[in-house]
């Protein structure tokens, strides 16, 4: 289980290792399903590997979603 | 004359004739005083105050870990017992069961530590006891201590104090921090050293308050099974709802992340340097700001209150809702304190 | 607080648009949990019935695998290295925690890598690496299975209990024994497969399905997009959590599954075996694979009154259940939904289910 939070790649290592920060700390994991990660990219850790590289354009989606959304239903009918 | 330097502990050091000598005088080139060095039976103290009296065991693993090792944290949880029921800490007695094949350099290096522990408590060790056991038959050092304080004004004795509706629930800091910094050394994740336990000794936090306001009701120190646990005595004790709000707990952000990866709510993890104080409403805020002047209280918070009759916790969360903090059922992994 | 706020918009939007009674179900353990560590049913309106499917690897591991796995490491001089939940799902012959009291050596770990380092320093023990999750944990162990034969380590083994959602979910769909009107599909596996690993299952059902986060927010808005195309009867496939899940899925980890692992039939408790379903170590590494050495057949018997099959298929809920709070915590579990922390019932008991 265990969530997949997305955390910060402070260093890549060798060996398809990197760091990633941890609040206040590091954790080592590898990289090896994420090859283009670079350092500063934020990525999903499950079970000590990167699955994944946060896409920071798609993070916006949520809060543009709700603005539709909010034009769309409001009773009001603020086109 | 030659000092007998061995590398191993081994069964020849529980023989109870030079074996033991040989620990015994390492003992006391670290933690001599004039009572412990008579060596008796028993150690004889001359004490006229109301005593409290406490003991405890401690089997963890690693016996050294981040922030500190087994003979710290048999001084610092003994002396937070007796801190936690108003007592001043004055002395210690102190046991190992130690599997052979033990490293003496080990063994020295905790009882360094218990001195330092103890020297910083003001507390004396004086009374003890060494055995050994064979390979296999225990893991490694076993300590055992029990602890007796002083309670030493009408200030201190926490006994006729009444919990009651609109009580406020402070802790002094952070959550989880030592339950999570052992379980990730124990899972063979590579930390640094910002990720340690929060091991502490929590007197000299506490007696101060005791002595200033008249509003603390109710102290305990959230060990095994973390601050949902002692709220779920504390509730089941005084029979009231306590009501906890997420957005307010104290949590270092790399508790907060190692426990998503863990999957281990920091509300189960082992605190070994917090205490929870239950405290009158009126009384609150400024026994937070008293605190929080204390380097071991800077981030204390007033987490939640005791709300209604009732006898369980709610955890407000940070989006609204409320839900059960129940009592721990699982295991989460052994030998954690 | 922006997040309570945030909340707020979403659940009101949902209010706003929900009409109809419906059953949306989910497909993985970490939604399990969350939904509960979240108290997310509070904020639904009473017209959305919330469903937990057999999103858990370790609940829906069968008694007979856990039985095969008890026999060996009693029978044979093995370590066992293992993720946490599953050292406490009891067989019909104890558990794994209660080999621990017989003197076997049991290691949880975090990361399947551990074994690696395992085995090297104790190059006198044998070990074997128990792989148990769905798609999102497979490349991990693959990644470890490879490596362990480039490093030739030679006393670690491996028991694949890997199973795939998609054939669950159809499984799910098939059986029909509920009403499933919308999947909230599983963000994770959706990591490794893409939203185009679900286009198969999709074209064939047409059912609505939005791939969602976990993060409370996430959830709120899978829910609100998974709604939304209910009322308006779209059949969509809808990737509601494009910053971490894109179109294809993740190449690298396909393909180290294809490098190490076959499709094969599986047994998944509460629906019996299912085909091609499971993933079995392939002929390249069969040397590493524990059944490749030891492969019998176990008698085993099912936990009477235990009905984790049915909470599994979302029949049941988990107080449906006889044993559930009365001979069946998580102090004593029976059932594997109640060990496991992605359980229903262990969730369900641990957060107060829908009391509050």
């Amino acid at each position: 289980m265990c969530l997949g939070i997305p955390l910060k790649v402070v260093k890549l290592k060798e060996n398809d290792l990197a760091l990633v920060s941890m609040g206040e700390s590091y954790l080592e994991i590898s990289t090896v399903f994420t090859p283009e990660v670079k350092e500063g990219d934020y990525v999903i850790v499950h079970a000590g590997f990167s699955i994944s590289i946060l896409n920071k354009d798609e993070l916006e989606e949520v809060n543009k979603a709700l603005e539709e959304a909010k034009i769309i239903y409001d009773d009001k009918g603020k086109g | 004359m030659e000092e007998k330097v061995s590398e191993e502990i081994v069964l020849y050091h529980g023989n109870g004739g030079d074996g033991t000598k040989e620990l015994i005088n390492e003992i006391l080139k670290n933690l001599d005083n004039d009572i412990l060095r008579k060596l008796g039976d028993s150690a004889i103290l001359n004490l006229k105050d109301k005593l409290a009296f406490t003991t405890d065991s401690y089997v963890i693993s690693p016996q050294f870990f981040n922030g500190g090792d087994i003979g710290k944290l048999s001084v610092y949880g003994t002396v937070n017992d007796l801190a936690v029921c108003g007592a001043r800490p004055l002395f210690l007695s102190l046991s190992f069961i130690i599997e052979e094949g033990f490293l003496f350099s080990d063994f020295k290096k905790i009882l360094q530590s218990i001195k330092e522990a103890s020297d910083e408590c003001d507390i004396k060790i004086v009374t003890g006891d060494t055995k050994v056991v064979e390979k296999g038959k225990g893991d490694k050092i076993f300590i055992n201590t029990s602890g007796i304080g002083i309670i030493e004004n009408e200030n201190r004795d926490l006994s006729k104090r009444k919990v009651e509706k609109g009580d406020l629930v402070i802790i002094n800091g952070g959550i989880g921090e030592h339950g999570i910094s052992v379980m990730l050394e124990r899972l063979g994740i590579k930390v640094d050293e910002k990720i340690k336990s929060d091991l502490a000794p929590l007197d000299k936090l506490i007696l101060p308050i005791l002595d200033k306001f008249k509003g603390i009701k109710f102290l305990r120190d959230p060990t095994r099974g973390g601050v949902a646990t002692v709220l779920n005595e504390i509730a089941n004790k005084f029979s009231y709802e306590i009501e906890i709000l997420e957005e307010e707990l104290p949590i270092k952000n790399w508790v907060k992340e190692a426990s998503n990866i863990l999957g281990i709510d920091p509300l189960y993890a082992a605190n070994e340097g917090k205490v929870i104080i239950i405290a009158s409403k009126n009384e609150g805020e400024d026994i937070l700001k008293f605190i929080k002047q204390n380097r071991l209280g800077v981030d204390s918070k007033i987490i939640g209150e005791l709300k209604n009759d009732g006898n369980r916790v709610y955890l407000k969360t940070e989006i609204g809702t409320r839900r059960i903090v129940d009592t721990l059922k699982r295991d989460i992994l052994p030998r954690i304190c | 607080m922006m997040i309570k706020e945030k909340a707020e918009e979403l659940v009101n939007l949902i209010n706003k648009i929900s009409k109809k009674e419906i059953n949306l179900m989910e497909f993985c353990g970490t939604h399990t949990h969350e939904i509960f560590r979240y108290g997310i049913k509070q904020l639904l309106p009473k017209n959305i019935n919330l469903l937990s499917g057999p999103g858990c690897p370790v609940c829906v591991t069968s008694q007979s695998d856990i039985d095969y796995l008890i026999t060996l490491v009693e029978k044979e001089d093995f370590g066992v290295i293992t993720f946490g939940d599953l050292v406490n799902v009891p067989g019909s012959r104890g558990s794994l925690n209660k080999l621990r009291l017989k003197g076997k050596e049991i290691r949880v770990v975090y990361s399947p890598l551990e074994s690696l380092k395992i085995a090297k320093e104790n190059s006198n023990k044998k070990y074997i690496l128990i792989g148990v999750g769905f798609e999102t944990t497979a490349p991990n162990i693959a990644y470890t299975i490879i490596k362990t034969k480039e490093e030739k380590i030679e006393n670690l083994l491996f028991l694949s209990l890997h199973k795939l959602t998609p054939p669950a979910m159809k499984a799910i769909l098939d059986m029909g024994e509920i009403k499933i009107d919308g999947v909230i599909g599983p963000g994770h596996v959706s990591i490794i497969i893409g939203r185009r690993g679900w286009l198969d299952m999709f074209d064939k059902y047409k059912i609505p399905f939005v791939i969602t986060g976990f993060k409370p927010l996430e959830i709120l808005y899978g829910l609100y997009k998974l709604i939304e195309i209910i009322e308006k009867n779209e059949q969509q496939l809808i990737n509601a959590y494009p910053s971490s899940v894109s179109e294809d899925g993740n190449k690298k980890a396909l393909e180290l599954i294809n490098q190490v692992f076959i499709i094969d039939d599986a047994e998944w408790r509460g629906l019996g075996i299912l085909k091609k379903s499971g993933l079995k170590i392939n002929e390249k590494y069969k040397d590493l694979d524990i059944k490749n050495y030891y492969d019998f057949k176990i008698k085993t018997k099912e936990i009477p009154g235990c009905k984790c099959g049915e909470v599994l298929r979302g029949i049941f809920k988990p107080t449906d259940c006889p044993l559930f709070g009365k001979l069946c915590r998580p102090d004593n579990p029976v059932g594997p939904c109640m060990v496991s922390q992605e359980g229903a019932c262990s969730a369900f008991y641990l957060y107060g289910g829908e009391s509050e």
